[in-house]
């Protein structure tokens, strides 16, 4: 757990622009953009198939998605292991690589995430890291999401070829991210290093704008 | 712009890949056995060829694996994509 003086001193990439975001979804109603401060994020890697895989699968109460660009999802306050944890929020597993996979969890629970899956690993061949500083999130939805990201993405992210429950990694306006669409509204979760959020901020305010005046 | 099938990704962006030279060049199994012609050649020299050219791409932007294609050094096909360790496919 998160030690309480850290917790206060700690500032997400894109604190001060809260009220920015806030005057855009006023100025574009279409389209509504935050950022999701502090998530957990743990990377995860370990041999597909093999039993450390299944221990983990165990701990979390999820099959981890073998299908790239997919998520697997443990529902909000399902009882499984890690029944306290979910009770916060839901955990995500999303597919990065062959073996490998991002846990995504609501704040504070990286301590103990990696914990249990280092514990379930049990030496073997694998890691589970916490990297949840690594990136910040951003939250895109809204009727019009899916053209601001369109015009920055060579993914294509129309309902025939991507939907809710899939993710992927690509660049968006030349920054990598890892893009992640929750629901069919659409809203669309933007993982992005903290220190490119700033320059996507930028990108998502000026699109949002244009696709603003073009209606 | 070339489109590039990543083996477990998809299709996606030259731009998302990097590029890292000729596949299949195996490390020798004794570098100490080597003359400094040998270990040259080796280390250097590369094919050239105009046609099918297997070589080694990574996804950096993506899943961030190396695989390996065989691109048409004359059109800039990409005609097969395959992971590592892999046999070559055949391609016309």
């Amino acid at each position: 757990m998160m030690v309480a003086e850290t917790a206060a001193l700690r500032r997400s990439p894109l604190a001060h622009r809260e009220a920015e975001f806030a005057e855009l979804g006023q100025l574009v109603p279409r389209v509504s953009l935050r950022e999701e401060p502090f998530l957990t994020q743990v990377n995860l890697r370990v041999h597909p198939g093999s039993p450390a895989l299944a221990r983990i699968e165990r701990e979390l109460g999820l099959t981890l998605p073998g299908r790239p660009n997919t998520v697997a999802r443990v529902a909000d306050g399902s009882s499984t292991a890690l029944g306290s944890l979910t009770a916060l929020g839901s955990l995500t597993a999303l597919w990065l690589g062959p073996d490998e996979w991002l846990i995504v969890a609501p704040d504070g629970l990286a301590a103990e995430l990696t914990e249990r899956l280092a514990a379930a690993l049990d030496g073997s061949l694998g890691s589970a890291v916490d990297v949840s500083a690594n990136r910040t999130t951003l939250l895109l939805a809204g009727a019009s999401a899916r053209a601001v990201l369109e015009s920055g993405c060579a993914v294509d992210l129309h309902p025939r070829a991507f939907g809710s429950g899939d993710c992927v990694q690509t660049m968006l306006a030349r920054a990598q991210v890892v893009l992640w669409q929750l629901d069919d509204r659409p809203s669309y979760r933007i993982l992005v290093r903290g220190s490119f959020a700033d320059y996507l901020a930028d990108w998502l305010s000026a699109t949002i704008r244009t696709e603003g005046k073009s209606r | 712009m070339l489109l590039i099938e990543c083996p477990w990704c998809g299709g996606r962006d030259e731009t998302e890949f990097g590029y890292g030279g000729q596949a299949h060049v195996p490390y020798p199994e004794d570098p100490h056995a080597l003359t400094d012609a040998q270990w040259a050649e080796y280390v250097f020299i590369r094919d050239n060829p105009r046609g099918p050219y297997a070589e080694r791409w990574v996804h950096s932007a993506g899943c961030r694996r190396w695989f390996n294609a065989v691109r048409d050094t004359g059109t800039n096909d990409v005609k097969a994509t395959y992971p590592i360790g892999a046999r070559k496919p055949v391609t016309s």
